[in-house]
């Protein structure tokens, strides 16, 4: 599944609307990357696909496993609280019942469904 | 091990960062608590001892916040280490008390998880209970405590309420058995199935809050605005720079007619000879013209810990985390760098907190350009004796704005060092930024005493040992040999430090300074703060100038093209001994502290050749 999300994730900006994802947390609503996301915006988590490469030293899974030990796992609602001073980055996000606060570069390995669907339980 | 413990029982405070763990530590050990480093490396070990209500006398170990078993730095290796048992001369625990904000319970239930793998008995405190109350979150204590096969205990630890029912239950598990340490690192799937039971248990014994914190949110919205809270953080730091220059003067002057008053009464009393010298000149005036300067260093720590304590500390990362990773560091960098501002020590040891070590390695190397507060008594001295004490644009004190000048230069200095090594010789390879941001607190005022009171004593700890001692060393270097009988001339021209500062002054002659300066410079290695009581010494005794002020003296003797190149001098050269130490125990290599001594020389050498010419130039030659 993580092999499907890079794929999909390699280009900026959102993915297809109703992109071919298998999983508990698909939705009919447009998936997009938490780094795409603008302050007020929300989502349910989706998938978590870091990607290889970028800036990072640490390799896609480590990257994974810490946004996972943060508490960015499947299912958990998000919400785009506050964007920093220049650039509109970092993003500071409300993670279920915590704040937290991370760079969109990082943040893009985040899959979202997002909109009023998401929402629902 | 099912045989009684023999030993005094250890206990260790696990959690995740702000969940109280360490107000609960000085809840638990008041006064009788230390600090000291793990053997090996150089994380803090905060231990203290407690006594159960069963009469025993336990050890407790504060260990670092952790979201997480699996370390990702060395203080996160620490904490790992320790709980398994597996820390070079440390014993294991006999029981973990796993602290956690009962505001906040769903991260810390995932490393609850992870901490029962370890096989030792875990007591979980929800502390900070009260929030918790107060907002109405109610949490099924019993149901919970039945799910995880562990005691439950609330605690205010601010209010030390819940202190003998956490070490009551220490007591009923001391013995117990020990099982077989089940943990290893988790993989990313491990993790999710972890965190999928911790939002079960989450969901089935814990009630969303009633009424929420709603204060987080509004001061967010105003702390975290792009504009507004980006021009908050930059008068608060102007705050605290004005704070540190005026309100702790009248305590300086108080600590400074103190040590007059005693060196005069000694002049009265005692028979002039070496003995008065050494008291009066070495000793007084040393030591003297170094602990005035607690009150400004008590100053800036006041606002670093009450930022700290507030919350406000993982903001300004936020806020910062842009312009840092500009200069290619971690928006993590932001508090080792602000921490350097009261001390570069406890600041490069800070950088532990950032995981990657190009990152870390390269933070350490800037931190010294911050201006440390043992160069405020350099920098209030100089610009005491040579910039006019009067206001500017209706609002402004310009010593307070040159003092400004000299902070904006080194943090410049500092971005312009990491950027050099980040972009240039370590390009790419930056760390994910990703912190909480906790709900905001009122600080605790017996806390942030504590803390005050800690690094008050580590300061006087220094000024009464290393500088103590470099100051009776430099009164021995000025005192002989005495002059000889026919001298022309101040003795210590005589002496083995005139001779010594003679020998290195050409070198430094083209940047301005005279022999006194150099003098200063080479005792100040051992601490920036010491090149002014060698001045002092210096001055004292070349001129026995008693009753003028140094800075009047200074005032008369140097040029201000000099005094400006002493300045920039001291916001670049490698002026202390023990952060080259520092760098080297935390680097572990005597390769990273000769790096920065050579690139700080040689910054300090361009930057006061540059300030003297370009200065004399204008006409303060």
């Amino acid at each position: 599944m993580r092999e499907l999300f890079a794929s999909l994730t390699d280009g900026d900006g959102a993915l297809p609307a109703g992109a071919a994802l298998s999983g508990a947390f698909v939705t009919d609503e447009p998936h997009t990357r938490l780094g795409a996301m603008r302050r007020g915006a929300k989502g349910v988590i989706v998938g978590i696909a870091a990607r290889p490469g970028r800036a990072h030293v640490i390799d896609a899974h480590e990257l994974e496993r810490r946004l996972l030990e943060m508490g960015f796992v499947e299912g958990a609602h998000v919400e785009i609280l506050h964007e920093g001073p220049i650039g509109r980055d970092p993003i500071a996000v409300k993670l279920d019942d915590t704040r937290i606060a991370l760079r969109r570069d990082d943040a893009n390995a985040i899959i979202i469904a997002a909109g009023k669907g998401a929402q629902a339980e | 091990m099912s045989e009684a413990v023999h030993h005094d029982p250890l206990i260790a405070l696990v959690g995740n960062p702000n969940s109280g763990k360490t107000a609960l530590f000085n809840a638990l050990t008041g006064a009788r608590q230390k600090v000291a480093n793990y053997p090996g490396v150089t994380v803090e070990k905060k231990i203290g001892h407690v006594m159960t209500p069963a009469g025993r006398r336990a050890a407790v170990v504060d260990l670092p916040g952790t979201y997480s078993l699996r370390a990702r730095s060395p203080d996160e290796e620490v904490t790992r280490d320790f709980v398994l048992g597996r820390l070079a001369g440390e014993a294991p625990p006999d029981v973990i008390v796993c602290v956690a904000d009962a505001t906040n319970l769903r991260l810390m239930l995932r490393l609850l998880l992870e901490l029962k793998q370890v096989g030792r008995p875990v007591v979980l405190a929800l502390n900070m209970y009260d929030i918790a109350q107060r907002q109405g979150i109610r949490i099924d204590i019993e149901g919970m405590s039945r799910e995880l096969g562990i005691p439950i205990v609330t605690t205010v630890a601010v209010r030390k309420r819940g202190l003998a029912e956490v070490l009551g239950e220490v007591d009923r598990l001391v013995g117990a058995e020990a099982a077989d340490v089940k943990w290893r690192e988790p993989s990313a799937e491990e993790i999710r199935a972890a965190h999928r039971d911790a939002v079960r248990i989450h969901k089935l014994y814990v009630k969303p809050p009633l009424r929420p914190d709603t204060w987080t949110g509004r001061l967010d919205a105003a702390l975290l605005h792009p504009v507004g809270g980006t021009l908050i953080l930059l008068v608060i730091l102007f705050l605290m720079f004005q704070a540190v220059f005026s309100w702790a003067t009248p305590a300086m002057d108080l600590i400074g007619a103190g040590f007059t008053w005693t060196g005069n009464l000694l002049m009265q009393v005692m028979p002039p000879g070496l003995l008065r010298s050494f008291l009066v000149d070495g000793l007084i005036s040393g030591v003297g013209s170094v602990v005035v300067f607690l009150p400004q260093i008590l100053t800036l720590f006041f606002f670093i810990i009450l930022l700290e304590d507030l919350g406000y500390m993982a903001r300004a990362a936020f806020l910062m985390d842009k312009m840092m990773g500009a200069a290619g560091l971690h928006g993590r960098a932001f508090i080792p760098l602000l921490s350097s501002f009261a001390c570069a020590i406890p600041g490069i040891m800070a950088a532990r907190v950032i995981d990657n070590r190009r990152d870390r390695f390269a933070t350490i190397l800037a931190a010294p350009l911050t201006t440390c507060s043992a160069r405020i008594p350099v920098y209030t001295l100089i610009i005491s004796a040579f910039i006019p004490n009067r206001e500017v644009w209706g609002f402004a004190n310009l010593q307070g704005l040159v003092m400004f000048g000299l902070y904006a230069t080194g943090i410049l200095g500092a971005l312009t060092v990491a950027t050099v090594i980040r972009r240039i010789f370590w390009r790419g390879a930056s760390e994910p930024f990703l912190i909480e941001l906790p709900a905001y607190k009122v600080p605790d005022p017996k806390n942030i005493l504590r803390g005050l009171v800690q690094r008050g004593e580590i300061f006087l700890r220094r000024a009464g040992t290393i500088i103590l001692s470099m100051m009776i060393l430099v009164w021995f270097l000025s005192s002989f040999p005495a002059a000889p009988a026919a001298a022309a001339g101040p003795a210590i021209n005589y002496s083995l430090a005139g001779i010594l500062g003679h020998a290195i002054a050409p070198v430094l002659a083209p940047i301005g300074f005279s022999w006194q300066m150099t003098l200063a410079l080479i005792p100040g290695l051992a601490a920036r703060e010491v090149a002014v009581g060698v001045l002092g010494t210096v001055y004292a005794i070349s001129d026995a100038g008693h009753g003028a002020t140094l800075a009047s003296t200074l005032a008369g003797h140097w040029s201000l093209a000099s005094a400006l190149s002493f300045l920039a001098w001291y916001i670049f050269a490698p002026q202390c001994a023990s952060t080259l130490g520092v760098v080297k125990r935390e680097t572990n290599s005597w390769k990273w502290p000769a790096i920065m001594f050579c690139y700080m020389i040689t910054l300090a050498y361009i930057a006061s050749f540059a300030t003297y010419h370009i200065a004399a130039a204008l006409g303060a030659g």
